[in-house]
């Protein structure tokens, strides 16, 4: 499977007549966005709001955040399943508007939703503090249950990001981004002196507001499975969920999930990367060992000699994380983990729940319990109060001044176990 | 400004005497004394040790909390930035000396604190996480070796420098996770760290795994029908309203709240607080956490003895593991108090 991903740059982001790119600057008709991502019966109101890089920003409870793309030429459209046909994607080629976002905010669904800050020191944590971000406050109509309302924004989430992706449909790319993986025996054979690695790619399915999305299908529903890596790209799995801010895998970060790019950056001179297994990580015993046997073999069975297994979530995903890797590594299969640590708001307790004496090649993400000062910012969108009750914020995190003293697990994508940032641990 | 220093030693390293005068009782002297010429020579102008504060071994460990005490108001009095002990090398009371006193002086008097000892000597393990403890050699004979780290680390510490990792410190790691950013993103590091480890080439893990206590299943009870039963759980399950505001994640306190007329649970009196489950189905009905009404049907029944008239709750979502000790520590102090002869945790 071929794709390519035609990146167009977006420098500013502002309110216009057209929704167009024109020069590197996006143009959004505010009515026409506001109709497009409002269209639903249990929606009541959207309000559109930009934030851009070192503006006094800040965005809370964030539930989402989507790169605008969309569909050049090959099969489908973008985030298949959910708002568009079930189209196997991931070839061809797809637009994006790179360096623009959608965030969507509003009322609170669960605990587990955090914050941007575009400035100070909080943005320092967040990748989307660099983005140009289309900010959609969405409530929903009253009365509405939670499992349902953590849907509607979903859908109204993609349906924007794809109408805003639809402005760069026929804009010529500022550069283009080739991506490959071709069938096992032909990929296996194009590289035969290079060592085979595999992507154990873990989605959190914990139940309702802890879900992802492959195709549409709730992947606690799933068995493990063998992708392309470029499916991802255009949207195959998407976020559905409210888990910590600092650590949920954000449906922006499943289109650029920074392991598939720096596996392709090394494919061919390094090693071999021969495609991707999804797997979840559901509650109790018999689905997690179920998932986890069938990912041990699906990545023998592929032949592999190598994986990167990258979490989602902690606590009880660590064990989902530590059987993984065990039992890949039984078969000797060598992994490395990327995952994040909780050590105490001090660092001085175990970070994970679970241990294997076989994971000794991890990759730490920061401790998401270190404690953060949010200075006060002059705007803020979204509903500050929950600042108190969030995960990771507590009773009087929210100061009178706007200022918010938490746990770094409050800001989105802090210490993202994809590794999509440069945070780390370290033994002091 | 010179930075003011104190420093600890025993009863050996004062000259006072070996074992026959380890019961010497705390005593200040002015300026450096034994090891303290050494440092006072690594410091030059920049610091000055201002007093010794010189406290027998055995006295020490015998009379732990009246000599910790003690040392620490003769220390006070001299204003200090910061405090040295030892280095104790491989001498066991001496060590926990120093600890205790790095320990509290961390605490009470919220200054910088630099130890020395061997690895092996017992203190380490006890006050690594309050102290930093440089490494040093077996016995004396290592004295020079072991001043120049500890002098260099305290002025660091005293000028508030930022301290590099305990490799480049020298310094005895405190089981402490710091963040910093790396200069490449996390998953470019793990593609680097898995074409090291398929080639068999060194790399060092970012995360050492943890090891974990065991703890040993207590005996069973012998007559059920006559044992009063205690529910405690981390699922978060509150009075409705969560009034005490245990964090939805992180939780750093518990709450005890009575089962007096309470026979079910519903969303008109309970919830839970807990922020890393679907709390749909609790809050429909808090018994699915916490099984009140089965129980209350079993006392009814004759089945258990009876049932314990308060409940504990707290929310074990990324809870650290030395807040849950905490927790555990204090709930079960109370639990035997009352009687309770057995335990249900619940979970989610």
């Amino acid at each position: 499977m071929r794709l390519e991903v035609g990146n167009i740059l977006i420098k500013d982001i502002q309110f216009g007549e057209r929704t167009e790119v024109k020069k590197g600057v996006l143009f959004i008709n505010k009515d026409e966005l506001a109709q497009v991502t409002g269209a639903d019966d249990l929606i009541a109101s959207v309000e559109v709001y930009l934030a851009k890089p070192g503006e006094e920003i800040r965005i809370i409870p964030v539930k989402d955040v989507i790169e605008p793309r969309i569909k050049v030429s090959g099969k489908g459209g973008v985030f298949p399943g959910l708002i568009s046909k079930v189209d196997t994607v991931g070839e061809g080629r797809t637009h994006v508007l790179k360096g623009a976002a959608v965030v969507t905010t509003g009322k609170i669904v669960g605990f587990q939703e955090g914050l941007i800050d575009m400035t100070g020191p909080g943005a320092e944590y967040t990748p989307f503090s660099k983005t140009m971000n289309v900010v959609l406050k969405v409530d929903p109509v009253e009365g509405l249950h939670q499992h349902e309302h953590e849907r509607v924004v979903r859908l109204a989430g993609l349906r924007a990001a794809e109408y805003l992706g639809r402005a760069g449909q026929s804009v010529e790319p500022d550069h283009i981004e080739v991506y490959e993986t071709k069938p096992l025996p032909e990929q296996v054979k194009e590289y035969p002196d290079l060592p085979k690695v595999v992507y154990v790619y873990m989605l959190i399915t914990q139940g309702l507001l802890h879900d992802s999305f492959f195709y549409g299908v709730d992947a606690k529903q799933i068995v493990p499975t063998f992708i392309y890596p470029t499916e991802v790209m255009d949207g195959a799995v998407v976020s559905g969920n409210c888990v910590s801010a600092c650590d949920k895998n954000l449906t922006y970060i499943h289109q650029n999930n920074p392991v598939i790019q720096d596996l392709y950056e090394r494919h061919g001179k390094d090693l071999n990367f021969i495609g991707c297994v999804i797997t979840n990580e559901n509650v109790t015993l018999a689905d997690k060992e179920r998932s986890s046997n069938m990912t041990a073999k699906l990545v023998e069975f592929l032949g592999a000699d190598g994986v990167i297994i990258t979490e989602e979530g902690f606590g009880n995903p660590d064990t989902d994380m530590v059987m993984l890797c065990y039992k890949i590594e039984e078969k000797g299969i060598k992994t490395v983990l990327i995952t994040n640590e909780y050590a105490g708001r001090d660092g001085a307790s175990q970070s994970l729940a679970d241990s294997t004496e076989k994971g000794d090649a991890v990759v730490s993400t920061g401790n998401s319990n270190e404690i953060i000062k949010l200075p006060p910012m002059k705007t803020v969108i979204g509903y500050p109060e929950v600042a108190d009750i969030i995960a990771g914020g507590s009773d009087g995190s929210l100061a009178e001044d706007g200022s918010i003293t938490a746990e770094i697990q409050v800001i989105i994508g802090a210490t993202n176990e994809m590794g999509y940032g440069l945070l780390t641990a370290k033994a002091r | 400004m010179t930075i003011r220093i104190v420093h600890f030693i025993n009863q050996f390293f004062a000259g006072i005497g070996g074992e026959e005068k380890a019961d010497h009782r705390p005593e200040v002297r002015e300026g450096a004394v034994g090891p303290g010429i050494a440092f006072k020579e690594a410091f030059g102008e920049e610091a000055e040790i201002v007093a010794t504060v010189v406290c027998g071994d055995s006295y020490f460990n015998e009379n732990m909390a009246a000599a910790v005490d003690e040392v620490i108001s003769m220390m006070e009095n001299y204003r200090p930035d910061l405090v040295i002990c030892g280095p104790a090398f491989n001498a066991g009371r001496y060590g926990i000396a120093c600890g205790a006193v790095a320990e509290t002086v961390v605490n009470r008097l919220g200054i910088p604190v630099v130890a020395g000892m061997y690895p092996e000597n017992p203190g380490v393990d006890m006050y690594k996480k309050s102290a930093y403890i440089i490494e040093t050699s077996k016995t004396a004979a290592g004295m020079r070796k072991a001043v120049t780290p500890m002098a260099r680390l305290a002025l660091k510490l005293a000028r508030g420098e930022e301290l590099g990792s305990p490799e480049e410190e020298g310094y005895i790691p405190r089981g402490i996770r710091k963040n910093q950013f790396a200069a490449e993103r996390g998953s470019k590091r793990a593609v680097e760290m898995l074409l090291k480890k398929l080639e068999g080439e060194e790399y060092t893990t970012e995360y050492p795994m943890p090891v974990f206590d065991r703890v040993a299943p207590a005996a069973a009870i012998k007559d059920i029908k006559k044992a009063k039963i205690a529910l405690v759980s981390s699922g978060g399950p509150v009075p409705k309203g969560n009034p005490d505001r245990i964090e939805s994640s992180s939780a750093t306190k518990f709450g005890k709240y009575s089962l007096q007329w309470l026979d079910d649970l519903n969303p008109g009196n309970s919830e839970t607080a807990h922020g890393g489950y679907d709390p749909v189905y609790a809050n429909e009905d808090l018994d699915r956490v916490l099984p009140v009404d089965v129980l209350r049907e079993m006392e009814k029944a004759g089945e258990i003895g009876s049932l314990h008239e308060y409940w504990y709750a707290t929310v074990g979502n990324g809870t650290s593991v030395a807040n849950a000790r905490r927790f555990a520590t204090e709930i079960a102090k109370e639990l035997n108090v009352a009687g309770v002869d057995a335990v249900i945790l619940t979970s989610t």
